[in-house]
């Protein structure tokens, strides 16, 4: 591809580069607002109590405290914190403030004062009387008979059963399962639990919110999804949408966690109030657990195959939990089965889902959205039957993966939210990463040889997996952009889409600079900003790069136009013999005006400027596949987990900017490793985290990664801007299958709990030695 | 709480200001404009918050402002000269080692105290060099490539970067502390 294109398809430096890597960036706080002040919530000590009394008397007289907010001094607008397009498919099951608390860490209180120790000492001058109440930390105890009910309150939506602490439930069928499974030679079944693991983007949840000259409220955050914060702190605070403004400057990452509206409302509330600028920053303490996470699982598979390998029937089944509030409730869920079950061409699927509430911190969005944990069962399973058939995995994954030109059902079946849309699958190469990233890790040899030379304790062992995702939620997500031209013949490029670290606003600027055949260093990007950018949902769903990208193409293809005819007419030349490239407009006969000269004589002669907006949405969301493949060593002794090298073979259509490209791929596969083997947060028996800390909450180093190969293999969609897809999510999928199949490769031993600790290899190791001295 | 006066050099420019005693230096830079000193976990686990503190890379949120003075701090500000970036930042930027870029501050410098120290390492040096910069979105492999590419570049422009007049620092260094002890 890249022979074709001048600008897409190249490995070109990101053009927020130079002020990320001089320290000039402006992140959220990155900037001194005269008369700031520092807000902050009082968290709640217990996981499940009502306020009795709450006399925040002491804290307002304190000098230097400008505000205190409780339940009694705000409204009460039942809503969600998940940053979905409306009507959100989250229940609305949340409150600005209220008089009950659902976990340790929810809202109690919130205060403005001239500093953070001010703010500090205001809070523990609050006067709580809490009634506590029995407290569910366990989901499976959620809807046992008895147990208390999280959500009594009347005022509440959505959610499916209150009174049992259910918040979701999904119940689908495709084909006819009970037949699949009667007519299959084999049936594995097994049981998969998946962990909370916590996004920690290194940048924490903060925002800055003041009112401008025109008393409107002005919202600086670290958010991704800045136009849905508009739409829902409009509505929580109860001002028309005309008055917030929310800006989002550079982003220090958010993998999901940002796709909340998590500080916007408190922090607008606090500055309303105040009638002063304040602002709100999590502590990394406080980031853990009161912002989000990703939902634990316990998941139920079983498989129904013929003798010659063929997939007839498959079943999952999961309980998940939300934590104390529903954000992403059900979506998450919803994902596990429709973005994961259809990666087999099985016409006989059953999925079933039941989401509780628990006394926990809040579940969210987190890259890859329910199909790690979805994948993990599937692909750990589907390495168990491939064992039994006496299939190599390889084999068994070529003979039974989705393909071009297949309609998948399941997504008509269970949609996102509300009723989907079948998949066609117009690009494919998943046979080809199986294939290249088994060749690249040298599979063959690495499946045999499990000795480690001089060191008998040690054990090596390869595993694979595969997985796919999607891009954009179809007939949901859309975006728009807007594109003008300046008098050099440069042009300004303003799009709702959120660059939280992606690289979205580079790859934006490539599809523009080749539609318009001029040079990247002629684009300027603008992103977000809702005063000024048009909308777009923000940078969730894998959806940046083909909607927004689309609609910058779009967008661009229009300006083109404009260009085209205006130089038509300067150069006297028909349009069709004019072509844009080396930032001019060239006729076929050799001579050309340049892009400047065009910009003049419509700015200056014609009085018009050239100027276009486009929307743009997909009814159809295409996958991007990936087969991955880990080589481990695993210490018999201890039960130590390393792995050695990590494969990613990733079709992610045609990528717009390789190097960004292997970015995401990379980012995924420590994300992975860390969900695969240390991540966890861990909690007592009163909700309690225990472990909120960097140093207690174990992600991968660089001391700690395996080699990385990424092998990008291109295809060709023809739903995406010069044949893109998406990257952002997919290869977080298949890490910790593909690890766990290498330790039982190694070892021979399942571990189906993440993460895979040692002390799980260990006991698993014994039980294994305990089972053969029995036989 | 009475105030302290601090005289100290950031990024050669003399510099007094008036501190608290409990003031950590993470955010005496940042209320003096030093925004490029990131605030990540404000308790030396995260490596945002890197500067060099005559030549040695520290974590400035465990380092009391006071513990500065009469000291030569370096930050991401005063790596480039004017529109010319120094080798390391175009080594981040070639590599694709910038995601997000939050962590991208103090990766650079730790690199470049690194290197000073160790100017033709190996990969796995390199990656113990960065065990202290904990980023959320790279993998570490562009950043790693980085360091080695830049370590490639050395000698080309890394020695004039304002820390020639190194002097033996009294203070304590308490990031590489804090990494011992998390080996």
């Amino acid at each position: 591809m890249s022979g074709t294109y001048n600008v897409v398809g190249k490995r070109v430096r990101k053009v927020d580069g130079v002020k990320l890597v001089t320290g000039r960036a402006t992140f959220t706080d990155d900037i001194h607002i005269p008369g700031l002040l520092y807000g902050k919530i009082l968290p709640s000590p217990h996981a499940h109590a009502v306020i009795k009394r709450i006399d925040a008397g002491k804290a307002r007289a304190l000098a230097g405290v400008v505000a205190v907010l409780t339940w009694k001094d705000v409204p009460r607008v039942p809503h969600t914190t998940a940053g979905q397009s409306w009507p959100e498919p989250s229940p609305y099951d949340t409150y600005l403030l209220d008089r009950k608390v659902r976990f340790v860490g929810d809202r109690v209180a919130a205060v403005a004062a001239e500093s953070r120790a001010l703010a500090e000492e205001a809070l523990r001058l609050i006067e709580v009387e809490y009634q506590v109440l029995p407290a569910i930390v366990d989901m499976e105890q959620a809807d046992a008979p008895g147990a208390p009910a999280i959500h009594d309150e009347p005022d509440s939506t959505g959610i499916h059963d209150a009174a049992r602490n259910i918040a979701g439930f999904i119940c689908k069928d495709l084909g006819n399962v009970d037949q699949g499974f009667a007519a299959a030679d084999l049936i594995l079944e097994g049981e998969y639990r998946t962990q909370r693991q916590q996004h920690c983007s290194l940048e924490p949840h903060v925002t800055i919110a003041w009112l401008d000259e025109d008393n409107r409220l002005v919202i600086r955050s670290s958010t991704q999804v800045p136009f849905h914060a508009r739409r829902q702190v409009a509505m929580i605070l109860q001002l028309p949408v005309q008055r917030v403004h929310v800006i989002k400057p550079r982003i220090g990452g958010g993998f999901g966690g940002k796709q909340e509206m998590l500080l916007e409302d408190i922090c607008g509330a606090l500055a309303l109030a105040a009638r002063r600028p304040v602002k709100m920053e999590l502590s990394r303490r406080e980031e853990f657990f009161m912002s989000r996470s990703r939902h634990p699982h316990r998941l139920r598979v079983k498989i129904g195959v013929k003798r010659d390998g063929t997939v007839v029937a498959n079943h999952m089944a999961v309980l998940a939990t939300t934590g104390a509030y529903g954000s992403h409730c059900n979506t998450v869920q919803g994902n596990t089965g429709q973005k994961v079950l259809p990666l087999y061409r099985s016409p006989n699927i059953r999925f079933e889902c039941k989401v509780v509430y628990t006394n926990m911190p809040v579940a969210g969005a987190f890259r890859g959205y329910g199909c790690p944990q979805g994948f993990f069962a599937m692909e750990s399973l589907a390495d168990e039957v491939a064992e039994r058939l006496g299939l190599d995995p390889v084999e068994f994954h070529t003979r039974n993966v989705i393909r071009k030109g297949d309609i998948d059902e399941l997504s008509a079946v269970l949609g996102e939210g509300k009723k989907g849309l079948p998949r066609h699958i117009r690009s494919c190469g998943l046979p080809e990463c199986i294939e290249r990233g088994a060749a690249a890790i040298g599979w063959n040899e690495k499946r045999k040889q499990h000795e480690v030379p001089g060191k008998p304790h040690l054990r090596r062992g390869a595993g694979m997996a595969c997985s796919m995702q999607g891009s954009a939620i179809a007939g949901v997500d859309w975006a728009s952009a807007l594109l003008r031209m300046n008098e050099d013949g440069s042009f300004h490029l303003q799009v709702g889409a959120t660059d939280l670290g992606t690289g979205s606003d580079t790859v934006l600027a490539q599809i523009a600079a080749e539609t318009l055949g001029v040079t990247l260093d002629k684009i300027t990007v603008t992103s977000s900003d809702t005063d000024v950018t048009p909308f777009d949902v923000g940078a969730y769903a894998s959806s940046t790069t083909i909607i927004s990208g689309g609609a910058v193409k779009k967008t661009a293809e229009k300006v083109r136009a404009q260009i085209l005819e205006t130089a038509s007419r300067m150069l006297e030349t028909p349009i069709e013999q004019l072509s844009c490239r080396d930032n001019r407009v060239t006729a076929a006969e050799g001579k050309s005006v340049t892009m400047a000269q065009v910009a003049m004589h419509a700015m200056y002669k014609d009085k018009r400027h050239i100027i276009e907006n486009a929307s743009h949405f997909n009814t159809d969301s295409p996958p991007p596949f990936c087969a991955q493949f880990a080589e481990v060593e695993v210490d018999t002794a201890t039960g130590k987990v390393r792995v050695v090298e990590l494969v990613t073979a990733v079709d992610c259509g045609a990528a717009i900017n390789p190097q960004l490209a292997e970015g995401q791929a990379e980012g995924a596969a420590a994300q992975g490793l860390g969900l695969a083997l240390s991540e966890e947060m861990l909690f007592d028996a009163a909700g309690r985290m225990r472990n909120p800390s960097f140093t207690d909450y174990k992600m991968f180093g660089p001391q700690d990664m395996p080699k990385l190969t990424t092998i990008l293999v291109p295809t060709e969609e023809p739903l995406g801007p010069y044949g893109a897809k998406s990257i952002g999510e997919v290869p977080i999928n298949g890490v910790a299958p593909a690890v766990a199949n290498a330790i039982y490769n190694a070892v021979g031993v399942r571990i189906r709990e993440l993460p895979i600790r040692p002390e799980r290899v260990l006991c698993a190791l014994r039980e294994k030695d305990a089972g053969l001295a029995t036989v | 709480m009475d105030a302290l006066e601090i005289r100290l050099k950031v990024n050669g420019e003399p510099r007094s200001w008036r501190v608290a005693p409990g003031d950590v230096l993470l955010d005496v830079l940042r209320r003096e404009n030093y925004f490029g000193v990131k605030r990540g976990c404000e308790t030396g686990e995260c490596g945002a918050c890197t500067v060099l503190l005559d030549g040695k890379a520290v974590n400035s949120c465990v380092v009391f402002a006071a513990q500065a003075h009469g000291c030569d701090i370096v930050t991401i500000e005063g790596l480039a000269r004017g529109d010319r970036l120094h080798p390391i930042q175009e080594a981040f930027l070639d590599a694709g080692a910038v995601q997000c870029g939050f962590c991208t501050p103090g990766m650079v410098l730790n690199t470049k105290a690194f290197l000073e120290q160790c100017p033709q390492p190996t990969e796995a040096e390199a990656r113990q060099a960065l065990a202290g910069n904990y980023c959320r979105c790279t993998g570490y492999k562009k950043p790693v490539e980085a360091v080695m590419a830049a370590a490639a570049n050395f000698g080309l422009g890394i020695s004039d970067c304002g820390l020639q007049s190194r002097k033996k620092s009294e203070i304590r260094n308490p990031k590489s502390e804090i990494k011992r002890g998390r080996r």
